[in-house]
């Protein structure tokens, strides 16, 4: 079952993540502002938070040109299954021990923001509808990239039957690991972005994301989130648990 | 001619690089710099061979701020790199300084400078520097391609397959860093034997040689 509303007493290991990720963005601010000293000696440059500033805003311009240059037609390229990356990688930003373990038997898909229909999904209601398989690759923002088969519900077909405006700006996911992520609508309706249920022949295992997985071809395998409890439609920037810290948004292929 | 009308306190000055070379040259090396140490921090996140580059002599801090860097200086390369090669088509420079380069002329002019017997004439290049210059100037292209191609393998796909696929193009996108770190390696330690090739690069102009 998810933890992620339920109210626990305060532990260090609950905290944990967040500890990392706000030392993290001040790592990042440190960062810069220690490269904008070596690079920038001599000009005026030199006050961090200005370069800070610059990064960030040049991220959000590259943001508008990912979103000019993406093609909602072309599809990422697909491959046999002999291409299959055996073992697939697991990838968090916490270790495989600490994978959240999920009863499918009482987990709902929540549904909210600009939709009509606004009831839970059960995992038998989300496999009764039209289901796709395709494998694709995965590459990750740290380089590296592996092939996958991934099944389940097109993404569009998801939104259509439960009357999303699919005018809005954005779909925002909340994960069981706190994790969190959202996609630009134009992304959210490519054919190949599929709310995944299996993974190869099965259904996923918890390391790569039972019981819903994001996948989506187009995009950095970051902006796949796994474990979704809840997913919203929204023209508010939902941003995402990386893309708070300094990850581009957009991360398309 | 007017400068021989100043005088002969005024030493002669001549012009050697105009200044939309200089502008872009050192915008460019200061792009370059950017991407170069921002992109051993990525290469640092998943090593495509046994080595890392040390924290030291990387940018960014961390893996989301290296890539915040890359892809921010590369619209500073890329419009600097457009204009200088612009210049240098349009405007003959290309043509005047780089061309010709013929293996005869490298291979004597690589035997006078291994043996230190290559003078250097300001506003001149020798063949061996001709073909620097242009090699590098084609690792740079390779280099602008292979990126875009990893940028966007998807919406990009047919240049990504020019390189024969993702995995592939990482490889080339690091040959290519490669050789323009080889070349400035050379470039520098050449401009710290001839210092007085520094001048003329910031200014534009040089003492008339005798």
């Amino acid at each position: 079952m998810i933890r992620w509303s339920r109210r626990k007493p305060v532990a260090l290991a609950d905290v944990q993540p967040d500890l990392v990720r706000l030392e993290r963005r001040l790592f990042l601010r440190n960062g810069l502002s220690l490269g904008a000293l070596a690079m920038l000696t001599g000009c005026d440059l030199t006050d961090g938070d200005a370069v800070d500033k610059v990064l960030w805003a040049m991220s959000r311009w590259n943001d508008k040109v990912q979103a000019f240059l993406f093609d909602p037609n072309r599809l990422a390229p697909t491959y046999a299954e002999s291409d299959i990356t055996r073992p697939f990688p697991f990838n968090a930003f916490y270790d495989v021990d600490d994978v959240p373990d999920i009863d499918g038997g009482d987990w709902k898909l929540e549904v909210s923001g600009l939709v009509a229909d606004k009831s839970p999904w059960t995992l038998g209601r989300l496999r009764a509808l039209p289901q796709e398989s395709q494998i694709t690759r995965h590459i990750c923002i740290e380089g590296w990239s592996a092939i996958g088969q991934w099944s389940g519900v097109p993404f569009r077909t998801f939104l259509e039957r439960i009357g999303a405006d699919l005018r809005a700006r954005y779909v925002g996911f909340k994960c069981a690991d706190r994790y969190y992520s959202s996609l630009d609508m134009a992304t959210a309706l490519h054919p190949q972005t599929i709310l995944a249920l299996d993974y190869g022949k099965d259904p996923l295992p918890p390391e790569y994301g039972f019981p819903l997985k994001l996948r989506v071809p187009t995009k950095l395998g970051f902006k796949n989130p796994k474990h979704i409890g809840a997913l919203f439609v929204t023209n508010d920037y939902p941003g995402g648990y990386w893309e708070d810290q300094g990850y581009n948004w957009y991360s398309g292929s | 001619m007017a400068v021989e009308a100043v005088g002969p306190a005024r030493r002669r000055r001549m012009p050697i690089h105009p200044l939309i070379v200089r502008v872009t040259h050192w915008l460019n090396a200061f792009a370059m710099v950017c991407m170069i140490m921002s992109g051993w921090k990525i290469y640092d996140a998943s090593p495509l061979f046994p080595f890392s580059f040390p924290a030291w002599a990387t940018l960014g801090g961390w893996l989301g701020g290296a890539i915040a860097w890359h892809l921010a200086a590369m619209w500073l390369l890329v419009a600097n790199g457009l204009l200088y090669v612009a210049y240098g088509l349009i405007g003959g420079h290309f043509r005047r300084s780089f061309l010709p380069i013929s293996p005869g002329g490298v291979w004597r002019d690589l035997r006078a400078a291994l043996t230190f017997r290559l003078g250097h004439r300001l506003g001149h290049y020798n063949a061996v520097q001709r073909l620097l210059y242009v090699a590098v100037l084609l690792c740079g292209l390779l280099a602008v391609l292979s990126g875009l191609a990893l940028w966007k393998p998807v919406q990009l796909h047919p240049l990504s397959l020019l390189f024969g696929g993702y995995e592939v193009t990482r490889r080339v996108h690091f040959v290519a860093m490669a050789g323009i770190v080889g070349f400035v390696l050379v470039h520098l330690a050449l401009v710290l034997l001839v210092p007085k090739t520094l001048v003329p690069m910031i200014t534009g102009r040089a003492k008339e040689e005798p």
